[in-house]
């Protein structure tokens, strides 16, 4: 993989002061003859809520499957605190601070809604196959601590009622909640959420708002990938747009409302 | 306390009753062959609860375990046979040592064996996973027949000598109960010590959701490989105490229908519970020894209860009974997830 | 004989043998890329085939030119009862189950057989009289060419079948993309019911050709079929060429390393590689590679 051309990724690691989380840099993704992204660059601010909007097709979770690892990139590389990311499987690249949810809800069905949300502290935790076979002192430990920060991270999302209730109990939009608690409970440093409104009414989806807020006072990153373009414009520090896997704009909500290539792109030419 | 305790006191309840109940066992079965029976129930449970932990929770299905049970028994009864009054070993060295020794030896070797084999294997979804152990089973067996020198061929070793500490031999059925008793009880706790802690979540994960478990941390390969590791070793430590046992050891017991049956206690059991692998080796062990009269019956009766279990209780046997009883409120656990026909992802 | 006659004589045994491996393999192939399903009765069907014929032409006494198209009648429609019966009600429709209900009807199937016909080796006269033919060095009998035409033919016909006939193109639809083939008015449960039915009738024919070669007996279908499975993993699992290739290959392969290297470890020689296959290349020869999906 080339090195990031131009101002990508640089200084590394990353100079104090310096306000980009993560680095897009030059990224391309084919699958086959399908060019999925395309020389895609773009920069998220720390502690911002940055969203990526583009229409259906435009490679927005295509992307956001790159930055976690679960595609390889072809070329291009990704930054995360001036630390290349691009090129770790998943489990790597959450070490380095970044979880994310699913577009398509993967909430783990063969466990109840707590169990979810302390598999989320996995990686807090490090007590191998022996420990746990003969239950070390320390197991015990990290179990204690591991319930209990799943269960403040479950009243975090407001669903400490639901606690040891299996997960197929729950609505859809308590189970993008759930999803949500098991992605903070390691207290990342960036979340990525893909489209966590999606399928959501407009109460879920305002209580959806009020808890990315809420996260964003957390202190973390936030990049979101979304459709409802009232959520985005009301939440969002920072939009990026997508269409055919190319960034075709770049900037503060008020901004992008007004481009006329992204206009363009939901619109159509007439 | 909320449900983690109360299961956790559920457990330690369940294996309360269960040493109780075995306790008593002897005193009102005398039968040799009764006892029997039981002894291999407990070695079943021991293999089950490991396949258990491999596809209940890990969700990796292995159709080839009878090769690790195989593999305890075979390198226990070579080496102790070869070795027991051997003239190189020396006179102060006590000869009971020897089989114990050989047995944790066996496991460390299967567990090798299965790190190895485990590595490529387990990169293999679904179908592919299932072929692949498979074909190392009928490689396994066809190995044991062909070099015979080693191996005693189609007809196996004798002469295996027992366990004893000092003096005392595990030589009778009564004996040997308690050691293998003892052996999966064991075995059950520190399973249940597993599945309750962040390794068995983990576990759950990868089968939950193998894409998601892996963005939060989990090392979804390396999981895997261990937990086939360390069930590949419960099944070595009940062939080693298998071939110490009977003394005698064929290469029929550990083929494919072995390898099937296992998983069948497994699915019978109800996937993912470890006392339902002890419901499911019971179950199958007696269903088993019963249809042995006749033994064409013993394979169409397996086939069938397969089938049939599979069609109408997915999610095992036990659970689905309780489903049906309306016991339970606990989410249902498929065999696997929605498998893709790619062999890999 | 020298070693020239001798590899002449196993090419010749190893392309009997993998045709044999090549319809299995077929019938393998056409149920997976139909249902996604790897249907392991198909080694019962092969069993059935043979056994039946067996049945009907040896106790029951009709003529084998009946008998024949008969058996291979009554297994597809065995397989076509199984795929109703057992496949079509399952409760789960997840693929792994429904393979484990194919595993347990093979058992189910295989201690049957035993029950019914013990598990003496019957055999199956040749088709045409058993006068040596030499071909290239190599002593063959007029069976062998039967299975080589057999196959040839099988493999027209379902090529013509997949590439010309409607229900050939409909199961091509609806193999490539369930949704789109049912939109447009194929009925996807039919296809699959068709799959098991052709697989039963492929299986069947697999088992009766070899039958005067090998001789048939209540678990001849359980390696044959297994090994009919490597070799459709081996030339790309789904793919039709792929499944004749992998068949021709694995029989020739199989048949120089027996006659070559040693007869005892012959079965291993396919199991080996289809553990090789599996972790070198899981896509096999003519598969496509695996392209992570989107």
């Amino acid at each position: 993989m080339k090195p990031g051309v131009g101002s990508c990724g640089e200084t590394n690691p990353q100079p104090e002061g310096c306000r980009s989380m993560l680095e897009i840099c030059h990224v391309n993704k084919s699958f086959g003859g399908i060019m999925a992204l395309l020389d895609v660059s773009f920069k998220v601010e720390r502690g911002a809520i940055t969203a990526m909007i583009g229409p259906n097709g435009a490679g927005k979770t295509t992307l956001l499957n790159v930055i976690s690892g679960i595609y390889l990139p072809n070329d291009g590389d990704i930054f995360f605190e001036g630390r290349r990311i691009s090129g770790f499987r998943p489990h790597r690249v959450s070490a380095f601070g970044i979880t994310r949810t699913f577009q398509h809800l993967q909430v783990f069905h063969n466990m109840s809604v707590l169990e979810n949300v302390m598999v989320g502290c996995h990686s807090d935790t490090s007590s191998g196959f022996l420990a746990c076979l003969v239950r070390t002192p320390k197991v015990w430990d990290e179990e204690r601590e591991v319930r209990k920060k799943a269960s403040e991270m479950l009243n975090f999302v407001n669903l400490s009622h639901r606690q040891d209730q299996p997960t197929s109990y729950l609505p859809c939009g308590d189970q993008k909640r759930l999803e949500l608690a098991r992605a903070l409970a390691s207290r990342p440093r960036m979340i990525l959420l893909d489209e966590p409104v999606s399928g959501l009414n407009s109460l879920e989806t305002e209580e959806m708002a009020a808890l990315i807020l809420k996260v964003k006072a957390l202190g973390t990153t936030v990049l979101l990938v979304e459709h409802d373009m009232n959520l985005v414009m009301r939440i969002a520090d920072a939009i990026v747009v997508l269409n055919y896997g190319e960034k075709i704009a770049e900037g503060p909500p008020a901004e992008i409302q007004n481009n006329e290539k992204v206009i363009t792109a939901y619109l159509g030419d007439d | 306390m909320g449900l983690k305790g109360f299961r956790k006191n559920r457990n330690a309840l369940h294996l309360f009753m269960l040493i109780a109940v075995l306790t008593v066992l002897p005193c009102v079965v005398k039968s040799g062959y009764h006892l029997l029976v039981l002894n291999l129930i407990g070695l079943n449970t021991m293999i089950v609860v490991g396949l258990n932990l491999l596809i209940g929770y890990a969700g990796q299905i292995s159709m080839g375990h009878a090769v690790f049970f195989g593999l305890g028994a075979y390198i226990s009864a070579i080496v102790t046979t070869n070795v027991t009054g051997a003239a190189w070993l020396p006179v102060w060295f006590p000869q009971w040592v020897v089989p114990w020794v050989v047995t944790f030896a066996a496991m460390v070797c299967t567990g090798a064996v299965a790190y190895l084999t485990g590595i490529p294997t387990l990169k293999l979804k679904g179908n592919y996973l299932v072929m692949a152990t498979l074909g190392l089973n009928i490689i396994f067996e066809i190995v044991l027949v062909e070099w015979d020198t080693m191996t005693g061929g189609a007809n196996g070793m004798t002469g295996i000598p027992h366990l004893s500490v000092g003096r005392f031999a595990f030589n009778s059925d009564l004996r040997f109960y308690c050691l293998v008793w003892g052996a999966t009880v064991l075995t059950l706790i520190v399973s249940l010590s597993l599945v309750s802690s962040r390794v068995g979540r983990a576990l759950k994960a990868i089968h939950g959701g193998e894409t998601a478990a892996s963005t939060l941390g989990i090392d979804t390969q390396a999981y895997k490989v261990k937990v086939f590791v360390l069930s590949a070793m419960y099944a070595s430590l009940a062939g080693s105490l298998y071939a110490h046992y009977l003394t005698v050891i064929t290469p029929k017991s550990c083929d494919i229908l072995y390898s099937i049956q296992m998983v069948i206690m497994v699915i019978v059991g109800g996937l993912g519970g470890v006392w339902g692998s002890l419901f499911g080796a019971a179950l199958l062990t007696l269903l088993s020894e019963f249809l042995h009269i006749v033994e064409k019956f013993n394979v169409v009766a397996l086939g069938l209860i397969l089938m049939l279990v599979m069609i109408f209780f997915p999610e095992g046997l036990l659970p689905g009974i309780r489903r049906l009883i309306g016991k339970t409120r606990e989410p249902t656990l498929a065999l696997g997830p929605f498998m893709d026909s790619d062999p890999l992802r | 004989m020298t070693l020239l006659d001798k590899l002449s004589q196993f090419f010749f045994s190893g392309l009997t043998t993998g045709s044999i491996y090549a319809i299995i393999a077929i019938g393998f192939g056409v149920v997976h890329n139909a249902s996604g399903i790897m249907n392991l009765l198909q080694c019962e069907f092969v069993t059935l085939g043979g056994m039946i014929t067996v049945t009907l032409y040896s106790f029951v006494g009709i003529p084998l030119p009946v008998s024949i198209p008969l058996s291979i009648i009554t297994v597809t429609l065995i397989g076509a009862l199984f795929e109703r019966s057992a496949i079509r009600t399952a409760r789960s429709q997840q693929i792994i189950v429904l393979i484990f209900i194919t595993i347990g009807a093979s058992i189910f199937v295989r201690g049957l057989a035993l029950t019914v016909w013990g598990s003496d080796p019957f055999v199956l006269p040749p088709f045409s009289g058993n006068r040596p033919i030499h071909i290239l060095n190599a002593t063959i009998v007029p069976q062998n060419l039967w299975v080589l035409s057999v196959t040839i033919l099988v493999v027209v016909t379902l090529y013509f079948f997949f590439k010309k006939s409607l229900t050939g193109k409909a199961m091509r639809a609806a193999s490539c993309n369930r949704q789109a083939a049912a939109l447009s008015g194929i009925s996807v449960n039919r296809m699959v019911l068709l799959s098991f039915a052709m697989s039963g009738g492929l299986g069947a024919v697999a088992g009766i050709i070899i039958a005067p070669i090998t001789t048939t007996s209540y678990d001849v279908g359980f390696m044959l079929g297994l090994k009919g499975f490597s070799a459709a993993v081996l030339g790309g699992y789904g793919s039709m060429p792929g499944a004749v290739l992998g068949g021709l290959l694995l029989g020739v392969t199989e048949s120089l390393a027996t006659g070559i290297v040693s007869s005892a470890y012959k079965n291993a020689v396919a199991f080996i590689i289809l553990l090789l296959v599996l972790f070198i290349r899981p896509s096999g020869l003519l598969g496509e590679p695996v392209a992570e999906r989107v």
